[in-house]
């Protein structure tokens, strides 16, 4: 019922640590620029594929909902909330569907880091477009 | 559908990206990527909700329930386009003022 606002709660936080781990990163990120063979995928970029996956799959979601009269443009927004025993269903259907959304977004996104981070091609690629080069 | 749809166009994505790197960094390939992958990932989570429920895991038995959802799915992808239009012109503007 309103299933997408888990993921997109997750994304909000993953957004604020983004900026926290930039500030933190971009002196040691810029070092390492400079020596072939030391650079790594930042974890800036990392959480920015985690929020592009959380935010864009949220948005598109959120589509559905409308789509299937579930959040509507006026308050509410979610018609579930004009009764107790829906909301009850909803509140119930974050908990259970939302949050297995959100975990199995960022299991996939583990298995991405593991993967971009061991397969050297993939690696500069990825390395050489966050650079811009 | 919709599932099915939103993969497909996630797998075209992912496929521009692998094969057209330049032109991909250009257009920001990647997030329309991501940004299908992620919605297909939830409703792969909603399809099997709705196993743990007694329902199928996509309604194909309906023709009527079937041709909705493929609407939505192109609709999806649609909108996705859409988002990743204006992401791709807001990122690449500020690239270029960064730039000069």
């Amino acid at each position: 019922m309103a299933c997408f606002i888990v993921p997109a709660a997750e994304a909000i936080v993953t957004t604020a640590l983004r900026h926290h781990v930039n500030k933190v990163e971009a002196p040691a990120a810029a070092a390492a620029c400079e020596t072939p063979g030391e650079e790594k995928i930042t974890w800036k970029r990392k959480l920015t594929w985690l929020n592009n996956m959380l935010w864009g799959g949220a948005a598109l979601l959120m589509l559905e909902h409308i789509w299937h009269g579930e959040v509507i443009f006026a308050p509410p927004f979610l018609t579930a909330m004009r009764s107790a025993a829906d909301t009850q269903a909803m509140l119930h259907e974050m908990a259970t569907v939302g949050i297995g959304m959100a975990v199995l977004v960022t299991v996939v996104w583990g298995a991405m880091i593991l993967v971009a981070d061991r397969v050297p091609g993939l690696r500069r690629r990825l390395v050489a477009e966050g650079s811009g080069k | 559908m919709t599932l099915f749809i939103t993969l497909a166009a996630a797998i075209a994505a992912a496929v521009i990206w692998l094969l057209k790197p330049e032109f991909a960094r250009k257009n920001r390939i990647g997030f329309l990527a991501l940004m299908y992958f992620g919605a297909a990932i939830m409703w792969t989570v909603d399809g099997f909700a709705a196993l743990a429920e007694g329902e199928p895991f996509v309604e194909l038995s309906d023709a009527a329930v079937v041709k909705d959802d493929a609407l939505l799915g192109l609709c999806v992808v649609v909108l996705g386009i859409l988002i990743w239009g204006i992401y791709r012109t807001v990122k690449n503007k500020f690239a270029t003022q960064r730039n000069a």
